[in-house]
């Protein structure tokens, strides 16, 4: 399964969402591209506020109001999801695109049960097969790794433990048996153990059935161990990306770099970590030169004045800044 | 425990009054602590880890005496804490402080950053106007803050700078105990990096002494000398951060262990899943409380409470597993 031999399913083009304060534009996207080959899981790492959110929800077309999506393309399955009517984009999310997310009560309803809510997306989906759509929840329920999953379908939401909960929104959201999930911090708020489940259960999903899911997370320890590539974002662009496996052996952007080191680790011993001075900046505004140049060790002159793209370094990995300038002309 | 100790709880037993029945007809409580025993040396930092519910800020607010419990004793230096009354507890506070996970909900949103600090100065010592201002101006340069965020209110700092605030108004009276209750985890990691440099600061600075709380055991192992383990309002394991983590020995601090999601696609370790989650305190199984999702459960686990078990000096867990290497280590016959 080499990456680069497929069709992507999901490819993004010099996307930009903004949104209107009082103090100016937000832009809290600013001209990010990656695509998603099918098959795979493809990880969005990044601080609070730096924009992961925002892009999760514009691929379902859920850009959260007031704001709008002020450049570029989604392109999924070849179609052009910013083009796309609110009905064509209400069908899209029954029937190809799902998403998961970090609270389950923002996607369960707390009046109905867990069957009610189940059944109701398989009927809507697929309105024909009405007598296999009971037996297919159970299974489906069962698949991930639900106990006793009959008598859950008459379980209400908040008869469920956060994990369960967390499941059960994993089996509407293959409900209808999308090409594509979103999952936006899907295991935040659970504890390690139940995460690791959690985790398991998505890689499982991938191998077994080929789903792809685009997930959302600030912790690059998730990332490490269930994504096949990676997008690091910083201040609503992508500073480094490539395969799971280029980005943690040898990170290249020092922000990368500087966010791996401020990891606590038991090795390290209680020597002091490594800092990423100061704080994120400002989403208002324009932004000339380098994002993260006020907090960058290497800054140089021209860092404040160009703003660097992305630039290939061999294999899949790429980072938008001018310490790899050269190589980057020179491929 | 080596050193000198300077918390020293012995039997410490909460409970929570709970409804039950229907529509919550009938009171009832729930035990979240019981019979619970831990020392803190002093200057050193004790890390308690575990998963939500486990009664790790039960713990906390318990030595702070925000909840009664129902027995035990908790020593500070010799005295103690359960026993004071209201008056004698006052002083006692200013030896220590805690500190919270969300320091908004823990700063007025109403007062200025010089207030803040202020108010435990203004409360405890007798200072003039200009020796409090210099004390205030002394606090926020320790924590890493200059004069101009006295004038802020806590809605115009980011989450790591009204940490900051928080932790200068906790050391503002020099106590000997900080009890730190999950202090970094709503922050991002570059921030919880500069949060957790700037405790080590302080704690030689002031010659500290930590209770930190997490449920992360990556932070814990970072920050602690002494690490407890907690499953269920139990300690299962305790022992010097260097030997839990080269030797662990409670299947659940495994688990937790390979839980962890490590930075590294090729680390290439074996995962340990537990099944199911964490049981109701209101419930909690008999025999071992962790069977009902020990992967290597016994049948006398079901049944049989495991003992503690000093694995080395100052190291210990409370698993039937060690009964056994225990025994034939001692060439006992096992049956
Ligand atoms: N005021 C209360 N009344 C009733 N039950 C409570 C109360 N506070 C806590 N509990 C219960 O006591 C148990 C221990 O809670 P505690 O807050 O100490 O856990 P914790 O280890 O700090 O968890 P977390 O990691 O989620 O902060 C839980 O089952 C909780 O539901
Ligand atoms: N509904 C909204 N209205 C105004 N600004 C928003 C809204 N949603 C997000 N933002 C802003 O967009 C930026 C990116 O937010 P988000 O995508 O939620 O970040 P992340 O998920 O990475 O934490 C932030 O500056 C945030 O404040
Ligand atoms: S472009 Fe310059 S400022 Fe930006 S990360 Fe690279 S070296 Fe640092
Ligand atoms: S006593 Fe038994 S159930 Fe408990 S941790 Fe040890 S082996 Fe597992
Ligand atoms: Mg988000
Ligand atoms: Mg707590």
């Amino acid at each position: 399964m080499s990456p680069a031999s497929a069709q992507p399913l999901l490819a993004i083009d010099d996307l930009h969402i903004s949104f209107p304060t009082p103090r100016g534009e937000l832009r809290a996207v600013r001209g990010i591209s990656f695509q998603v080959e099918p098959g795979e899981i493809f990880g969005i790492v990044g601080e609070s506020g730096c924009g992961k959110t925002v892009t999760g929800r514009s691929i379902l077309g859920l850009v959260p109001q007031p704001g709008r999506i002020s450049g570029g393309r989604i392109m999924f399955q070849g179609s052009d999801l910013t083009a796309m009517s609110q009905a064509e984009l209400r069908h899209l999310r029954g029937n190809r695109i799902a998403m998961i997310f970090q609270d389950p009560s923002a996607a369960l309803n707390p009046l109905f049960t867990i069957g009610q809510q189940l059944l109701g997306i398989m009927k809507r989906h697929d309105p024909g097969k009405r007598a296999g759509h009971l037996d297919a929840a159970v299974s489906l329920l069962a698949d991930l790794g639900l106990p006793q999953p009959e008598s859950l379908l008459d379980s209400y939401p908040h008869q469920l433990s956060g994990g369960m909960q967390q499941r059960a929104m994993i089996a509407m959201a293959l409900a209808a048996e999308p090409d594509l999930i979103v999952a936006d911090e899907p295991t935040t708020a659970l504890d390690v153990t139940i995460q690791a489940q959690i985790l398991d259960l998505l890689v499982a999903l991938k191998e077994k059935r080929g789903v792809t899911i685009v997930f959302i997370t600030h912790d690059l320890g998730v990332v490490a161990e269930t994504c096949d590539h990676v997008a690091v974002f910083y201040l609503g662009q992508i500073v480094e990306q490539g395969t799971a496996r280029e980005i943690f052996k040898a990170p290249r952007h020092p922000y990368t770099q500087g966010l791996l080191a401020a990891l606590p680790s038991p090795d390290a011993g209680q020597d002091a970590l490594k800092v990423i001075p100061g704080s994120v900046g400002d989403m208002v505004g324009d932004g000339v030169g380098c994002a993260f140049a006020p907090r960058c060790e290497f800054r140089m002159p021209h860092c404040d004045r160009q703003t660097p793209t992305l630039m290939p370094l061999g294999g899949q990995q790429q980072a938008a800044c001018f310490l790899y300038d050269e190589i980057g002309e020179g491929t | 425990m080596s050193g000198d100790t300077l918390i020293d709880i012995r039997g410490l037993t909460v409970e929570y009054k709970t409804s039950a029945g229907l529509l919550g007809s009938r009171s009832q409580r729930t035990r979240v602590l019981e019979d619970f025993s831990l020392q803190l040396e002093r200057g050193a930092t004790l890390g308690v880890v575990g998963e939500s519910g486990c009664g790790k800020s039960t713990l906390a607010n318990s030595m702070m005496r925000f909840v009664e419990p129902i027995a035990g004793q908790i020593f500070f230096e010799g005295r103690d804490i359960l026993a004071l009354d209201r008056r004698e507890l006052r002083g006692q506070r200013r030896q220590m402080q805690i500190v919270f996970q969300n320091p908004f909900s823990s700063l007025n949103p109403r007062l200025r950053v010089k207030t803040i600090v202020a108010e435990p100065l203004i409360t405890h010592l007798d200072l003039t106007p200009a020796q409090l201002e210099e004390r205030i101006i002394e606090l926020l340069s320790e924590v890493g803050l200059n004069e101009a965020f006295m004038r802020r209110f806590p809605h115009e700092l980011s989450g790591g700078q009204a940490q900051r605030v928080a932790l200068a108004r906790a050391v503002a009276l020099n106590p000997k105990l900080l009890i730190l209750d999950e202090p970094t985890s709503a922050l991002d990691v570059s921030v919880q990096a500069q949060i957790v440099n700037l405790l080590g600061k302080l704690q030689r600075d002031h010659q500290l002494t930590y209770l930190f709380i997490s449920h992360s055991l990556a932070l814990v192992q970072h920050i602690s000398d002494y690490i407890a383990v907690l499953y269920l309002g139990e300690v299962v394991e305790y022992g010097r951060q260097a030997d839990i983590t080269r030797a662990p020995r409670h299947p659940y601090t495994r688990a937790l262990f390979s839980s962890t999601p490590q930075p590294d696609p090729e680390s290439g370790r074996e995962r340990i899943i537990l099944e199911g989650t964490v049981p109701s305190p209101k419930d909690p199984p008999g025999g071992c409380r962790f069977h009902t999702r020990c992967p290597q459960v016994m049948e006398l686990c079901r049944h049989k409470k495991p003992k503690a078990h000093a694995t080395e000096a100052g190291h210990w867990a409370t698993c039937h597993l060690l009964d056994a290497e225990l025994e034939s280590l001692q060439g006992v016959d096992a049956s």
